[in-house]
């Protein structure tokens, strides 16, 4: 049996919101990156971020994580303030960048024995291979940062934000790169630390990955929130399982079904539908009419197709 | 404590592990200084009373090597982990501006001493010689060090290529040092160029290192010790003012 994972706490006896953001303002020169925003992600949440690029979900993190300054609003990870209490709140989050950067100079065990120091821990090398080992990265220990592919450097990148035990994980685009094998390894164990009652904020393009894997989720664009809710919530009122039908060349649905069907090319119809039990009714309408099916396909409710009729719905 | 222990310990080793560039490359060059100059002046001139050229040189050429050594470190380091995105691994922790300057300046100055020590102890080659006044030597250099390690936090903070970053070391470093009497007393200066000399921060901390070294020097060593220290303050407090508003870093 796998041991727990023991996650640094935050204040004693707070149960505040992980992430709490209040009025947070930026803008580089005349471009306003982000307008006025306000987010909460609690405790143990596995969270998505989303948006397109230049949204700003990037500034968002760069703010909560200290490497850039909010022009107006509060932001803090479990109760500490990213600028006053900036030593309480560092220590409280880990950060996977998404750039792809190392220092050349180290192997990938020096970088994490560092990285613990810059934290103001002693390394702690169980820990440490315990994060090689999940990450797959036990042989490479030992190698310089320069050899590893692009994979390798993102998942020491995970390792190096984790080497600390942070109670708040932010991974910005965490799997550009990696290969479906260890996309999948990485999620596990990202998984496990939430059961651990680690929280994440994720950010990715791979929407599927953030279904999957999210409680709830916040879409950006042009520096604001406009759809937050919880990942069940989204699917059901934005998306809805689909139907497709192929008929004979020339065929049309019955009346009724063709008033909400969607036509697509080679004779095939496109229905929305309430519930799985529709398909049903739908068939026997179009069996009482003698229209031949030639094929039939169900389509599941999915997150990318709620992000691009939000994103399409909401002007900038 | 112990991110500033860190950040200290790497600092140093990025320079050891390739101490071909930092510590010999600087020695050989150096020791070449003093090889071609002591041969060719030797004979001709005598710029203090029973000290020849050849010792006149050694003090001037360590310091010079140290400077240089010691503003390379911080800047270099600053400016690549810039330019390379890996400045995160240093701005993400719980590091304070303090510990951050602290660690960077200390490291550079390690790095500064190392090289001021290989080029004296090659030095004992050209002429045996144990400094008149080793403590005022040790301030110096410290001060000296400081200083130089500083202004390259400095400009590894200003510059966002290297570029910027080389202009700053071959238009104001690299004319500071060498036209802060290494090769000349300031006595043999027309008096404009002795009056300009005045206002280079290097003079002082090379004057002042020599004085430790031989005894005499161009400028009284407490004038020197107060300029070099007042710029040292100055410029330190300077970089930490800019490192606590993350100026060019948190950005």
């Amino acid at each position: 049996m796998t041991e727990p994972i023991v996650i640094r706490k935050g204040r004693p006896g707070f149960d505040g919101a992980a992430i709490t953001v209040r009025g947070a303002k930026k803008s580089f020169g005349k471009f306003e990156a982000i307008k006025s925003l306000d987010l909460e992600v609690k405790q143990g949440e596995f969270f998505a971020l989303l948006g397109p690029n230049g949204a700003g979900k990037t500034t968002l993190i760069s703010l909560l994580a200290g490497l850039a300054r909010a022009d107006a609003g509060e932001l803090s990870i479990l109760g500490f303030d990213v600028n006053k209490e900036y030593r309480q709140a560092r220590r409280a989050v880990g950060v996977v960048p998404q750039e792809l950067v190392f220092d050349p100079f180290f192997t990938v065990r020096e970088t994490l024995r560092l990285q613990s120091g810059y934290f103001g821990i002693r390394p702690d090398p169980k820990w440490i291979d315990e994060l090689l080992e999940n990450l797959q990265l036990r042989d490479k220990a030992d190698s310089n940062m320069r050899s590893l592919s692009g994979g390798m450097k993102r998942r020491v990148l995970v390792a190096q934000a984790l080497v600390h035990r942070p109670a708040v994980l932010i991974l910005d685009e965490p799997t550009a790169g990696v290969d479906v094998e260890l996309r999948q390894t990485l999620w596990k164990f990202i998984r496990r630390l939430n059961d651990e009652g680690m929280t994440i904020l994720l950010t990715t393009h791979y929407l599927e990955e953030a279904q999957t894997l999210c409680n709830r989720v916040a879409m950006m664009k042009a520096g604001q929130i406009i759809a937050l809710d919880t990942t069940q919530n989204l699917l059901a009122h934005h998306s809805r399982p689909s139907l497709t039908l192929s008929l004979d060349q020339g065929k049309a649905l019955p009346a009724a079904l063709m008033a909400r069907a969607t036509s697509l090319p080679a004779g095939r119809f496109r229905l929305g539908l309430e519930d799985f039990a529709e398909v049903e009714q739908i068939l026997a309408s179009c069996r009482s009419e003698g229209l031949e099916i030639k094929e039939l396909e169900v389509g599941q409710a999915d997150l990318e197709e709620v992000f691009v009729r939000i994103m399409r719905d909401t002007p900038r | 404590m112990r991110g500033f222990t860190t950040l200290f310990g790497k600092e140093v080793l990025r320079f050891w592990k390739v101490s071909f560039q930092t510590l010999l490359a600087p020695l050989v060059s150096t020791l070449l200084y003093m090889l071609v100059f002591a041969q060719v002046l030797d004979s001709h001139a005598e710029i203090y009373s029973g000290v020849s050229y050849r010792e006149f040189l050694v003090p001037g050429l360590a310091m010079m090597a140290m400077l240089q050594n010691s503003f390379s470190n911080t800047s270099s380091s600053l400016i690549q982990s810039k330019l390379t995105g890996n400045i995160v691994f240093i701005l993400l922790p719980p590091l304070s501006p303090f510990e951050i300057f602290a660690a960077y300046v200390l490291a550079a100055m390690v790095r500064g001493f190392a090289v001021g020590a290989c080029v004296w102890i090659a030095s004992l080659i050209f002429f045996p010689h144990f400094p008149a006044h080793p403590f005022e030597l040790l301030v110096f250099a410290l001060l000296g060090n400081a200083l130089a390690a500083v202004l390259g936090l400095l400009a590894g903070i200003w510059s966002e290529k290297f570029d910027q970053l080389a202009a700053f070391q071959n238009f104001l470093i690299v004319p500071l040092t060498f036209l802060a009497g290494v090769f000349y007393s300031i006595h043999s200066l027309p008096p404009l160029w002795r009056d300009i000399s005045r206002f280079n921060p290097f003079l002082y901390m090379i004057d002042g290192f020599r004085h430790g070294f031989f005894g005499v020097s161009d400028i009284a060593p407490l004038e020197s010790f107060v300029i070099v220290a007042g710029c040292a303050f100055a410029l330190s407090w300077l970089s930490l003012s800019l490192l606590s508003r993350g100026w060019r870093l948190r950005n």
